[in-house]
């Protein structure tokens, strides 16, 4: 159900008073169905960058981005974030305080029936190990299980990619090592065609089938990983 | 630590004095309320009977009327433009981030008083259309009258919405753009974003702002009596002054009350789910540029208010008071006297509000374990900004005039020694705006680190003199913003002012009022332009203050990781 996504010389910059600032140059990559890329790189190096570009919050300078046979951006064309079936995982999570976790995992999922709904979040919410916390809000759950939380609500609409930036930087050693194998097994067994931004290598290291190492606004080397 | 059972010097309560001042001041501000519900409930509920038959029923159902409409008009414009300011960019957002706050200066009466002539079937603005659409009477053709339901609603509701405005603005402003891209990346475009994200997150700052503006709403005198709406407020005016019924006036404040109530309700309720996702150091939403018509359209819409509000009844007073001072050459002496009457009033109560806030956030400043007492009364005192002034009038009414009675008795006096003096005025005005020097003097004694106050104990100095020496002279700002603020509400006051001034003694506002009540149009502008002007200089701190807190533009990539 992936697509494989395409990015094509992708220049990426943001304004200044001084004029654009260039963060990204000549950036390309190809992406498999069903493979996990890890982008890598030292915070400033334009990772984050690129993961928003492919999510549609910053337009794009020169070159394109495609989505199987989908052009999602390119200098003259910007499809919105809404319609891109691009999945985001925050850094900070982005829970809505106001909601509960099974409405959370519900939020995108309006043009579904409610019975469908309802089958589609208990399913999210057993895939992440969750199946009682649906009523809990926010504020009432651990910073692991916000995560997963997050994770069930970005994959519910089962998006052609998904983006997951600095995921696990908000939490502690022990879980951090624990939910990173737990969430490479979920996306694996959900087929997940997914790009990881970090700057932690022993979290690309255990999340990723290939690592696109950057700097200065390129991927200068790939590393395949063990797993 | 040989003293670690007792608390540092400069944490233990302020002493009994203070503490003394700060009760008895609690206690005076529930007094007015006290008196209500004894003259309500005193005489036996059974002589409400006429008043529940006659007056009642018809001035609840027009406020109920008027707080729905005035509320909803004052959600829509204040989260509106908010929302516009906050999340776009279009030509004139500088200004008008700020500009939208100007109708704070403008007192609800003053507005009426504007409108009535502007919007006059033979007025400037009916007349403009008419000549525009080629009638040349008013048979022909004129707009609905504004006295009428719909006029007050569309009044108060332009000059009330700043106060959902700002807190909605400053929600927004702080509202994590992650939250709202979150929302975009699962499928909901700009719109859903914002009524499935943006609005729910601001629903507890929406109530704070709807239920100042309904509370002036209920405040308000000049504006719905002008425009012949009957609310709970003129009747309490009318049953005293008209039919001299004092027990009738306390009955129909005593309904007002519950209407307080349930407001102060929703306002504590909305401040404490404030803090509802407004957690870590988050990127703020960019504003969005837009172009071409869109970007003109937003220039315009949110013009609307500033220009409804504000401009287009100042630029009326202007244009009246110039064309008023050409022909006549002078001012009368009974319009200098007001405005003598009005500052020394103003500087009355300044005087008592800014002291007596000073006593209770002195008294409530953190301590240890009597801090709750304290604090509990702090809150008691700072409760007379939701009472409205006709119903703090009356409730004051009853024991000054007792007081004054037996005061004259014994000094074998003539007349009313506390309300002649206009004591009771001050007392009433500085008992409404207490709230103001209270709130930012806390915040101020907030900010000032309990090591200063250890050290200047260590150093040999009393409570009252490290106040002195210490913290008054580190105060002073939030001093001076909170008598600024006093000053000017004192000035702008009319309810209480009109029901409890002296005899032979006019305010601005009370001439302005009288020359509206005659339908004279004198010189009325000029007093209602004194006040306008006054109105401005706290808008404009706020305005600073304001703007101090627009988000900065920050790159998305440099601080994260």
């Amino acid at each position: 159900m992936s697509s494989p996504l395409h990015l094509d010389s992708l220049q990426l910059a943001y304004d200044t008073p001084r004029g654009p600032h260039t963060v990204v140059d000549g950036f390309s990559l190809d992406l498999p169905a069903g493979e996990i890329a890890c982008l890598f790189g030292p915070s400033g190096c334009g990772k984050t960058t690129v993961l928003r570009a492919i999510a549609g919050f910053e337009p794009v300078r020169a070159g394109t981005i495609r989505l199987g046979e989908t052009l999602l951006s390119s200098p003259q064309k910007h499809l919105p974030p809404e319609q891109r079936r691009v999945g985001m995982m925050f850094q900070e999570y982005a829970l809505f305080p106001h909601l509960s976790a099974a409405r959370n995992v519900a939020f995108g999922l309006r043009r579904l029936g409610r019975a469908a709904q309802q089958a589609r979040v208990t399913e999210m919410l057993a895939l992440v190990g969750l199946a009682e916390a649906g009523e809990r809000y926010p504020h009432e759950l651990s910073g692991g299980q916000q995560q997963r939380i997050a994770l069930a609500r970005a994959l519910a609409p089962s998006p052609a990619l998904l983006l997951l930036d600095e995921p696990f930087s908000n939490l502690d050693g022990g879980t951090r090592e624990r939910l990173t194998a737990e969430v490479r097994g979920i996306l694996k067994k959900a087929g997940q065609t997914a790009i990881l931004v970090t700057h932690n290598e022993a979290e690309a290291h255990a999340m990723a089938d290939r690592i696109g190492v950057m700097h200065n606004g390129r991927i200068t080397h790939w590393l395949e990983t063990a797993s | 630590m040989l003293i670690s059972r007792r608390q540092p010097p400069g944490l233990r309560a302020a002493g009994p004095a203070w503490r003394c001042a700060s009760f008895l001041i609690a206690l005076g501000v529930l007094a007015p309320v006290l008196t209500l519900a004894w003259l309500a409930f005193g005489s036996g509920v059974g002589h409400w009977g006429p008043l529940f038959a006659h007056v009642l029923p018809q001035a609840a159902l027009n406020t109920a009327l008027l707080l729905a409409g005035v509320g909803t008009l004052v959600l829509v414009i204040g989260t509106g433009c908010a929302w516009l300011v906050t999340a776009h960019d279009f030509p004139g957002r500088g200004v008008l981030n700020w500009a939208l706050l100007l109708p704070l200066a403008m007192p609800t009466y003053i507005v009426a008083f504007a409108y009535l002539d502007l919007l006059h079937p033979i007025g400037p603005v009916q007349g403009a259309i008419r000549w525009m659409l080629g009638f040349d009477s008013p048979r022909q053709f004129r707009l609905p009258d504004l006295r009428s339901m719909p006029g007050a609603i569309f009044v108060l509701g332009f000059v009330l919405y700043p106060y959902v405005y700002m807190t909605a603005r400053a929600m927004f402003m702080t509202q994590p753009a992650h939250l709202l891209e979150a929302a975009r990346t699962l499928g909901e475009n700009r719109r859903g974003a914002f009524f499935r994200v943006a609005l729910p997150l601001a629903r507890p700052a929406l109530a704070v702002g709807l239920s100042l503006a309904l509370l002036e709403t209920l405040n308000d005198i000049g504006a719905s009596e002008f425009l012949g709406v009957n609310t709970l407020t003129v009747a309490v005016y009318t049953t005293w002054i008209t039919r001299s019924d004092l027990a009738g006036a306390a009955q129909i404040a005593c309904a007002m009350l519950f209407v307080v109530v349930a407001l102060v309700w929703l306002e504590r309720n909305g401040r404490q789910h404030q803090r509802f996702g407004s957690a870590q150091r988050m990127r703020a939403v960019q504003p969005r540029r837009l172009h071409g018509g869109a970007a003109w359209a937003a220039t315009a819409t949110a013009a609307l208010p500033v220009l409804i509000g504000f401009v287009a009844p100042a630029l009326y007073l202007v244009w009246e008071s110039g064309k008023r001072l050409h022909q006549g050459g002078s001012i009368s002496q009974g319009l200098v006297a007001s405005l003598g009457n009005t500052l020394a009033l103003a500087a009355g109560v300044t005087v008592v509000a800014v002291a007596a806030g000073l006593v209770v956030a002195w008294a409530s400043r953190s301590q240890g374990t009597s801090l709750n007492r304290a604090r509990w009364q702090a809150r008691v005192a700072t409760l007379g900004y939701a009472v409205p002034g006709t119903v703090l009038a009356i409730g004051l009414l009853t024991p000054a005039l007792a007081f004054d009675a037996a005061l004259a008795g014994a000094m074998g006096w003539q007349g009313l020694p506390l309300m002649g003096a206009g004591i009771v005025l001050v007392m009433a005005c500085a008992i409404r705006f207490l709230a103001m020097p209270v709130g930012g003097i806390e915040a101020g004694l907030a900010r000032i680190p309990p090591a200063i106050e250890q050290a200047s104990r260590l150093l040999g100095e009393t409570t009252g003199g490290t106040l002195r020496r210490v913290h008054l002279p580190l105060l002073q700002p939030a001093i001076a913003a909170g008598a600024l603020l006093v000053f000017v509400d004192a000035m702008k006051e009319l309810p209480a002012t009109l029901l409890l001034r002296p005899a032979n003694f006019d305010t601005l506002a009370t001439w302005l009022y009288a020359e509206a009540a005659r339908g004279t149009y004198e010189e009325g502008a000029i007093a209602a332009l004194a006040i306008v002007v006054a109105g401005l200089l706290p808008v404009v701190l706020l305005a600073r203050n304001q703007l101090g807190t627009t988000p900065t533009v920050t790159p998305p990539d440099t601080d994260l990781a």
